[in-house]
């Protein structure tokens, strides 16, 4: 007999005198729980997001689409980057003003190559205001998982108000679980040394979010 | 708060004395039990303010207890879709009936690769079977990546018993545990390291990217397997767990059979109390899924190893199988007065406090002392279910692996009925009595009214009057035992001399 047979059987076996229901199980409970907590306008949903992504210590910009190329130059420029990693599909009118040398997303780099960039600039697939998330789903303008890991200074730009939700669960209906996730809720964090909160560990150290307003969804899809 | 995989922290395997004996390290350890009591204390106020920011607590607890109960009592259609949605998006499953079945699996998979070493972002599972030991039986070296994981390896250490797995070292003596043994193992520590945590962490940082760098295999758990499409998650904190599960070409995932759940929206209910459950946050820093494998994008290949180790077993028990429902919070220690004290040595097993007090006898059955004694490892004083995001109810099923123990009676052992005979008169009966002396004689184990009142309505009737009503919501009180857990208590102390202590040192 093979383990799957095996494990299967034992299975089986201890639900033998379990009540046998055949209900679907979307009609088998409620969920009673809230779609999302409190009352709020889009500018406040909007707000809330800034909020906790700051207090989860992510650096939060806002600004204008007119704005972004200049808010994006000028954070590479205050880091003092001298390369940036850029997801093929990302809008190229963002880095238009940067003086950083792009190193495009490709599958062959190593490790080792994205190990010696500095930034990496992406969009998102949606952000969480009432946890101060950001949801990657390596979409065109996010590119390959890697490259939000590997590098120590991420720049992710939201569009608001139309990728920003309240809560988890508007959050999971807008994703594609097919797509590889990746939930990010500011800088990576230890407190293993002493209970000390240390930012950063093996993640970007350095967070920084740019809000950028007004601007229509992109025909960037998936 | 153990950085990497929120939740539990992980202990090795079993240490052989029973509950009280094991406990004695943490109690004569002031410093210890400082540390304990600081960081039990510490998240345990954090957690309380993270549940009171969402109203509906009460509602998403309810949903996470149905939702898994439901899939538990359909766990074999879930099992056979699962296997099916996972290989359809291109991984491959294997099955394995016991530890020794998991380890032969995983090491024969890594040996398929070419490779000898492996990076490992911390998992109960992988710790509950031994699976670092059975790879190094092998020749394939186990590199665990998790900070405080590595601050042990590196010491030559053993995870100290709390919350915490490096907290009784210090600053200082992390410094020099990295100056002198980081160079043994790869990348030195860097020139004039201080004792600053932000620099320690650094230290860590560069010391282990290299071995992510190169990592050909990564070996993960999970947090959750979603059945209808087949997908992983894994909850973290530090970023190593992105490292192992998309850097490498290979990831093996082990993962018990009890970690499904039907549906991708499911998760809006775990992703909302998991993490506010365990590291009292939002959410964690870092959350990952993948189904299957991506082109172009993480491992190419992608093994799930279904584990089973005891859980069919536990599942044939009426009372017993809400165990399966754990996500692996760790909620429950950070409130346990008995947890506090004893540490998580103390419960000989990589599962410790009150969860470790129900699960590890179920997994490994009571023929053990230290699995006989562990039901008896509480005051029953009911914090442990306050706090449970899926409403275990601890002391029930407490109350109800005492029973087993004392009176023997029919279990599940290896998908076989088995009749138990009773402990009375046995060294298991002996380690029982002085766990339950240990934690039930001693006054901080009893205090506050509230816990005493739900303590107490243990050896009630199933109707409770007044304030009691309340938790017939989500509860079925159980009947009293054939022989009350105290009598049964005063029976033994009495046959005993009222010293336990002296019993234990053999
Ligand atoms: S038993 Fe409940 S509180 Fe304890 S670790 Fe499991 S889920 Fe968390």
């Amino acid at each position: 007999m093979s383990s799957r047979e095996r494990i299967l059987g034992r299975v089986r076996r201890a639900l033998a005198a379990a009540p046998q229901d055949d209900m679907p199980f979307e009609q088998a409970f409620s969920r009673d729980y809230l779609r999302e907590h409190g009352e709020r306008g889009v500018e406040q949903t909007v707000d809330l997001l800034a909020e906790n992504l700051a207090d989860y210590r992510a650096i939060v910009h806002r600004c204008t689409a007119a704005d972004l190329a200049a808010t994006i130059a000028g954070m590479l420029a205050a880091r003092g980057s001298k390369t940036v990693v850029v997801p093929t599909g990302l809008d190229p009118g963002w880095l238009a003003e940067a003086e950083t040398e792009q190193v495009p997303d490709r599958a062959e780099s190593t490790p080792q190559e994205l190990d010696r960039v500095d930034s990496v600039v992406t969009a998102c697939a949606v952000a969480i205001a009432e946890t101060g998330t950001i949801v990657l789903d390596g979409g065109p303008d996010q590119g390959r998982r890697r490259i939000t890991l590997v590098p120590d200074h991420h720049i992710c730009v939201v569009r608001v108000p139309d990728q920003v939700v309240s809560s988890v669960p508007q959050a999971l209906e807008r994703l594609d679980p097919a797509r590889p996730l990746t939930w990010i809720s500011g800088p990576s964090a230890t407190s293993d040394i002493e209970l000390d909160r240390v930012e950063g560990v093996h993640g970007p150290r350095t967070l920084e979010v740019v809000l950028v307003d007004g601007q229509a969804s992109t025909e960037v899809t998936t | 708060m153990s950085g990497t995989f929120v939740g539990m922290p992980v202990f090795p395997p079993p240490a052989h004395p029973a509950f009280p004996q094991a406990a004695h390290e943490a109690v004569n350890n002031p410093t210890l039990r400082g540390n304990l009591r600081h960081a039990t204390h510490t998240i345990r106020a954090k957690r309380a303010k993270a549940v009171a920011e969402v109203s509906d607590w009460a509602e998403l607890r309810e949903a996470g207890k149905r939702i898994k109960d439901h899939t538990l009592l359909h766990l074999d259609r879930y099992l056979e879709q699962v296997e099916e949605s996972v290989t359809a998006a291109g991984g491959i499953v294997h099955w394995a009936a016991d530890a020794d079945e998991a380890n032969r699996i995983v090491a024969g998979l890594v040996k398929e690769t070419g490779e000898s070493e492996v990076v490992k972002v911390k998992s109960m599972a992988t710790q509950e079977i031994g699976l670092n030991e059975a790879l190094e039986a092998e020749g394939i070296r186990a590199y665990e990546t998790d900070l405080a994981e590595l601050i042990v390896q590196l010491g030559k250490d053993r995870p100290s018993h709390i919350l915490v797995p490096a907290i009784h070292r210090n600053r200082g003596e992390i410094r020099d545990i990295f100056t002198r043994e980081m160079s043994e193992w790869g990348r030195p520590a860097p020139e004039g390291l201080t004792d600053t945590p932000a620099e320690l962490a650094e230290a860590a940082r560069l010391h282990l990217r290299e071995k992510f760098l190169r990592a050909k295999v990564g070996i993960s758990g999970a947090n959750f397997v979603v059945a209808e499409t087949g997908t992983l998650v894994v909850v973290e904190s530090e970023g190593n767990g992105r490292m192992c599960l998309t850097l490498p070409e290979t990831l093996i995932s082990v993962v018990g059979i009890e970690k499904i759940v039907p549906t991708w929206r499911d998760l809006e209910v775990f992703l909302q109390t998991l993490p506010r459950s365990s590291t009292a946050e939002r959410m964690n820093p870092y959350t990952s899924t993948w189904t299957g494998t991506t082109d172009e994008d993480g491992p190419k290949t992608f093994h799930l190893v279904l584990l089973d180790n005891g859980r069919s077993d536990t599942l044939a028990d009426e009372v017993g199988r809400q165990a399966l429902r754990c996500i692996r919070c760790s909620a429950c220690l950070n409130v346990c007065p008995v947890y506090e004290r004893a540490g998580g040595h103390a419960y000989g097993s990589v599962y410790p406090g009150p969860i470790g007090a129900i699960l590890s006898p179920q997994l490994r059955g009571t023929a053990s002392e230290i699995d006989a004694s562990l039901p008896y490892a509480s005051s029953l004083c009911g914090a442990c279910y306050e706090v449970c995001p899926v409403a275990i109810d601890i002391p029930e099923v407490l109350v109800h692996l005492r029973e087993r123990v004392v009176q023997g009676g029919p279990v599940t052992r290896e998908g076989n009925k088995v009749v138990l005979k009773p402990a009375k008169g046995h060294a298991a009966e002996r380690a029982a009595m002085r766990a339950a002396r240990w934690a039930f004689a001693r006054p901080g184990a009893l205090r506050t009214g509230q816990r005493l009142a739900s303590r107490t309505r243990r050896f009630h009737p199933r109707t409770l009057p007044g304030p009691g009503g309340a938790w017939s919501d989500t509860r079925d009180l159980p009947p009293v035992p054939a022989e009350p857990f105290r009598d049964w208590w005063q029976r033994t102390q009495g046959q005993n001399g009222g010293n336990g202590d002296r019993g234990a040192a053999k």
